[in-house]
């Protein structure tokens, strides 16, 4: 194979080579947008789930402890077992990478908005029954945009810890990035495909995570800016 | 026949369980390797936390530290470790576990000791302790709850981390998954569906077994009621 050849044509296996990253650019790329797509689709599903179960928590006091419960159960069973439950019937594809992410992610969101909900001041509440607003009402203009930091620190995590475990993805031949970190542990323990695999997780971590954080600034313009976030 | 039928009939084999690799290798080290990273977690983290958190000095590199480590895939320390001077084998995979034990450890040595009562400490001063007297006397037993708490959440983690070993053949549960994933879906799916069981009801446990010695070690006074200061813990732990 092509990458074999380099890998031994190199003298000595650096850990980062520019010739590696000229040679393989398209795959890396690829590698990096397959990861990019599976992060997007597992948050913004998670997200779709988490925040209407969250707001179910909030509204009906008896359901907290058991949606809380079964969030957290999926949280603590493993990343591998969750993919290996969803595997057999979903088979190899991206679907099953992307339902693993999703039941992993859903207890940062859901105990982090509704953390934000039940923080709404409760003077700001009573003036909003007092003005005669329903609860539906309320809730889309009072509840949730005071949660809005809440949310955002639940996205913010589930963003983060999400871009990490879409890697063990590899088990089932969609890890994105960790395609290329397997990949070249498998392939002579090539260095430099390694290190550009965890580099870029790293740094695509951090660029969502900035990009959450200024979307949380611009959503929350009243915050107090002094503390930080 | 459907995955979970399989997967019983892959459990009922004793075979399965008794083999050179079967289950009970797997488990065995799944437990030696998680166990040594919890160990050395709590060697790093507990001192380095309760003196940041006695000097209060430092505090930001708790938040920092936690922050970077959950953006550092597994695998990435899995795969790389073994080619530093640690070389391959099983301590690489311990020291890649450990790395993702000590954020939960230190942080909440840390919030534990920052969280001590401060009129116990003051009366303490007042008495005249030292300050090393003051950290061993009154604040770490006063820690001692969130210490356990830490424990908890770094051993649930470390073991259902340590199932990740496998992808580099490091041992562990994980195996079994990774070896019914070699199979193919068809015949190894019961296999990784009795892997993925084993890997979860194992977490469960652990994360049972620490509830109760968390119980334990928390004197009753400062027993929370139901939960919630459970809730404002982890908050602390993954900020």
């Amino acid at each position: 194979m092509f990458l074999r050849a380099t890998a031994v044509d190199l003298p000595g296996n650096p850990w980062f080579s520019v010739q590696y990253l000229q040679d393989n650019a398209g795959a890396v790329l690829d590698a990096l947008r397959e990861h990019t797509v599976l992060t997007g689709q597992a948050v913004l599903i998670a997200a779709a789930i988490a925040v209407p179960l969250a707001i179910v928590a909030y509204w009906f006091r008896s359901l907290t402890g058991p949606i809380l419960a079964l969030t957290g159960v999926l949280y603590t069973v493993p990343s591998l077992a969750l993919f290996a439950f969803v595997a057999p019937y979903l088979g190899t594809g991206s679907r099953t990478v992307v339902l693993g992410l999703v039941l992993y992610a859903l207890l940062l969101i859901v105990r982090n908005t509704l953390a934000g909900l039940t923080q709404v001041p409760a003077e700001v509440r009573d003036a909003a029954d007092g003005m005669g607003f329903s609860r539906s009402a309320r809730l889309l203009r009072i509840d949730l945009p005071l949660a809005v930091p809440g949310i955002l620190t639940g996205l913010r995590l589930a963003t983060v810890s999400t871009v990490a475990l879409v890697t063990v993805g590899v088990l089932v031949g969609h890890g994105g990035l960790g395609q290329l970190i397997l990949g070249g542990f498998r392939n002579n323990f090539y260095r430099a495909e390694i290190l550009t695999g965890t580099v870029l997780c790293v740094l695509l971590a951090l660029v969502l995570d900035l990009l959450l954080a200024g979307l949380g600034r611009w959503l929350t313009p009243w915050a107090d800016r002094r503390r930080p976030s | 026949m459907n995955p979970i039928a399989q997967a019983i009939a892959w459990l009922n084999d004793p075979l399965n369980w008794t083999v050179p690799g079967g289950v009970l290798d797997r488990l065995s080290e799944h437990l030696i390797i998680s166990a040594a990273a919890v160990v050395l977690g709590c060697l790093v983290a507990w001192p380095i936390g309760l003196w940041i958190g006695h000097s209060r000095r430092g505090g930001g590199i708790v938040v920092v530290l936690s922050n970077v480590t959950l953006a550092i895939p597994v695998i990435a320390m899995l795969t790389i470790l073994p080619l530093t001077p640690l070389g391959f084998g099983r301590w690489s995979v311990i020291v890649a576990l450990t790395v993702f034990a000590v954020p939960p450890l230190l942080a909440n040595a840390y919030t534990g000791v920052r969280e001590a009562d401060p009129e116990a400490r003051d009366a303490a001063r007042g008495m005249g302790l030292s300050g090393r007297q003051v950290l061993f006397r009154i604040e770490m037993p006063l820690a001692l709850p969130y210490l356990a708490a830490g424990l908890r959440t770094a051993a649930v983690q470390v073991v259902a981390t340590a199932a990740l070993a496998s992808f580099v053949n490091g041992g562990g549960l994980g195996q079994i998954i990774s070896a019914g994933f070699g199979l193919g879906i068809a015949v190894g799916g019961g296999q990784i569906l009795a892997g993925g069981l084993l890997v979860g009801l194992l977490a469960m446990l652990v994360e049972v077994v620490l509830v109760g010695l968390e119980r334990v070690v928390t004197p009753r006074p400062l027993r929370p009621s139901r939960g919630r200061r459970d809730d404002a813990r982890s908050a602390v732990g993954e900020a």
